[in-house]
């Protein structure tokens, strides 16, 4: 579904990502860790197409919907229209536009583009109402304009909720899990967990091996100065949590 | 259509790009010599066979006018005015002089207001909207009017009300905005030309929009027109207005005066959509905009709200107001302003409270992008007899780009000590982020910018006239279509 080979990127003309290569295939859930400023987020931009991310080599195939597509060079919005979602680490405030209005113009945005009928107004609320209680949010949420006056928690779900209601066949997720108590984080995994299919890939960026225990990795990539140093399976995780980065990175 | 009109008008649109309504009508007009003294204002008075009361309120006007400074407070710089150098009458010939219905105006002059989406014959006119339209220093027709004369309305141009109603006329012209009241408004006063009356008797609620569409055509003309509304006891009315000019290199003044009237329990809800010529991208040509709105709650609980999308003109300078005068009274102001490449606005409102209870509510939109200036100058007056006087004032910037500047000047003066003010105020940038993240969930630009934009304005909009509110929304896309990106 993805295959990342030799990718170099960067920001402002300092090269944050050094020569990455990572395959992902339908059905795999791939971990993403490393200490701060090893280029964790910087990967999860350059995948969604952030204008102000230049990739200086390397390239970025990915495939979905019996097409195979070069990344590098869409724009964010073809990118999310081919079926490629980031979960932000910030989420954005969007004062004035309600949630449902903005749910609703991005899902008609994808169908369009895919050939799908759009959804009306009604048959809609229905749709996205489900998607909701998979992630116990309350009613008035769709209400309220897009992140503005939620907490972090709710931000961190609605995440998700767009993930669920955008079906995406690879969803990456930049520390979803950061400034989450442990309740919401369960609630915010379940979601994903809910999610996976044998169509559909997940990367999850983070931090710390805590959300790991919730949404099961089938491979763990250490990230470090912008090249990936190490990838195992899902107890590479466990011992990064018992011994920290450092003997991975002092070889 | 023969080939060279054809070809003039592709040549006119691929020069508008943006602005649709830059072409301009070839028309034979029938001109004022240029320049300003009291010769021209009888000429004027002339033209329009106007009573002698009207003259000498005219010349009032202009021997006050003549001892005015033009105000240089405004937050904006432009280049002097040469009001010797404007003509201040110009009205297109046609075929039949003075028709008596809109079957017997120029082929030509319907054809342009078709061209604006605005038709005015029987067949096509809008339903549900009754049209004023006005063409340089005259209205070339109303529509609707014998519907509206069955309830007792009365809706025409303002040379109109001054032959057939000149009893209202006299009793309310510039009992809001005297003919001293400023400079513009009182140049104004001594050259208006056409501009809409609206009378809405006792009780009636006027069962169409009314409005008025302003098109300034000839070169190097200024426009000068004066509307009048007054609503009886426990009447409604809603109006809406819509403006827009060819484009030229030359910068076109635009001084109009509104005057609101409501009586006891009576509402008048007045909504402007200006899309005036705003110059090219370098900031050549485009109208200047200086203009005086004001409405008076004369009345016990009547309302007066204003409501405008300001996407036009070089520069604007206006300040709809009302005067809280009758107890209970309400005013409201809602506004959005953009400006793009090197537009300047400065605008706002007063709510001068007088009455007892009196509530007023501001809220005020401002966009600036590329080179603009964006101003919100705005007066909460709160006079001693208004006890338990309320205002709630919210002034919202955004700013597109980095080259541009918004103000807020929010003046407050409250002599009664039982007055409740609230004010709010923001500056905010589309930025980067915003439009990655709408973009990353599959928006493309253009819908990303609408939906930001929307979301900004959306206090304001929800007050338009549906039909009006979608036009607002596609002027606002259209015009920073390209800013954002």
């Amino acid at each position: 579904m993805l295959e990342i080979k030799d990718l170099h990127a960067g920001i402002e003309g300092k090269e944050i990502l050094k020569g990455i290569s990572l395959t992902v295939n339908a059905g795999e859930v791939h971990a993403i860790m490393g200490p701060n400023g090893s280029g964790k987020s910087t990967l999860s931009k350059v995948l969604a197409g952030h204008p102000q991310y230049e990739v200086t080599g390397g390239s970025i195939a990915y495939e979905a919907n019996f097409k195979k597509l070069e990344l590098t060079g869409m724009e964010p919005d073809q990118r999310a229209r081919e079926g490629i979602f980031l979960a932000f680490q910030y989420p954005v405030e969007i004062p004035g536009v309600s949630s449902s209005v903005f749910l609703r113009a991005a899902f008609n945005a994808i169908c369009r583009h895919q050939g799908a009928e759009e959804m009306d107004p009604i048959d809609f609320d229905k749709y996205v109402r489900e998607k909701m209680k998979l992630l116990q949010m309350d009613d008035k949420f769709l209400d309220r304009p897009v992140n503005v006056d939620f907490s972090g928690g709710e931000k961190k779900r609605n995440e998700i909720l767009q993930m669920a209601v955008l079906n995406p066949r690879l969803a990456v997720l930049d520390e979803t899990d950061s400034g989450l108590d442990i309740d919401s984080m369960k609630i915010v995994a379940e979601g994903v967990n809910k999610l996976r299919r044998k169509d559909n890939a997940v990367i999850v960026i983070t931090h710390y091996q805590r959300l790991l225990n919730y949404i099961q990795p089938d491979f763990v990539h250490i990230l470090y100065d912008g090249k990936i140093v190490r990838s195992e399976g899902r107890e590479l995780a466990l011992e990064v949590e018992n011994r920290g980065y450092d003997w991975l990175i002092k070889r | 259509m023969s080939e060279t009109i054809k070809q003039k008008e592709l040549q006119d649109n691929k020069l508008a790009g943006d602005y649709r309504y830059g072409f301009h009508t070839v028309i034979e007009e029938d001109k004022a010599p240029k320049g300003l003294n009291e010769d021209i204002v009888c000429l004027i008075s002339a033209k329009k066979k106007e009573p002698e009361w009207m003259l000498e309120w005219r010349l009032k006007a202009f021997r006050h006018w003549r001892q005015m400074q033009e105000p240089a407070w405004p937050n904006f710089e432009y280049g002097p005015i040469d009001y010797q150098d404007i003509y201040y009458y110009s009205a297109p010939k046609q075929k039949k002089e003075n028709p008596k219905n809109l079957a017997e105006v120029d082929e030509e002059l319907l054809k342009t207001f078709d061209r604006l989406g605005i038709p005015l014959t029987e067949q096509k006119r809008l339903t549900g909207v009754a049209v004023d339209a006005v063409f340089d220093s005259i209205s070339v027709g109303t529509t609707h009017q014998g519907e509206l004369a069955k309830h007792g309305i009365i809706f025409c141009s303002m040379s109109e009300a001054v032959a057939h109603h000149p009893q209202l006329v006299r009793k309310y012209l510039g009992s809001v905005v005297p003919y001293t009241d400023n400079f513009f408004a009182s140049l104004n006063s001594a050259v208006f030309s056409d501009g809409s009356f609206c009378y809405i008797p006792r009780g009636v609620r006027c069962p169409l929009e009314l409005s008025t569409y302003f098109r300034i055509n000839a070169e190097d003309t200024g426009q000068f027109e004066r509307t009048l509304i007054v609503a009886e006891d426990s009447s409604y009315v809603s109006y809406l207005e819509g403006c827009t000019a060819p484009m030229r290199d030359t910068n076109q003044l635009h001084a109009a005066v509104v005057e609101l009237v409501a009586l006891d329990n009576a509402e008048i809800k007045y909504s402007t959509v200006q899309n005036w010529y705003s110059g090219d991208k370098e900031g050549r040509g485009g109208i200047y905009n200086f203009v005086t709105k004001r409405g008076a709650c004369r009345g016990v609980n009547s309302k007066i709200s204003w409501t405008q999308v300001e996407a036009g003109s070089a520069i604007t300078w206006k300040y709809p107001s009302v005067i809280l005068q009758g107890n209970n009274s309400v005013g409201k102001f809602y506004s959005v302003a953009l400006t793009n490449n090197h537009m300047s606005a400065d605008t706002g409102t007063k709510m001068v409270h007088i009455g007892k209870n009196t509530k007023s509510t501001i809220v005020s939109k401002g966009i600036s992008s590329d080179f603009a200036h964006n101003s919100y100058r705005g007066l909460v007056k709160i006079m001693p007899t208004a006890d338990g006087a309320r205002n709630f004032s919210q002034c919202d910037s955004m700013l597109v780009g980095n080259h541009c500047s918004a103000n807020t000047f929010p003046y407050i003066e409250v002599k009664n000590n039982t007055a409740v003010l609230e004010h709010e105020a923001s500056t905010s940038k589309i930025n980067a982020e915003q439009m990655f993240y709408l973009r990353s969930r599959g928006l493309d630009l253009e819908e990303s910018v609408s939906l930001i934009i929307n979301g900004f304005c959306k206090d304001v909009f929800k007050e338009l006239p549906l039909e009006f509110s979608v036009e607002a929304v596609k002027l606002l896309e259209m015009k920073l279509e390209g800013s954002v990106g």
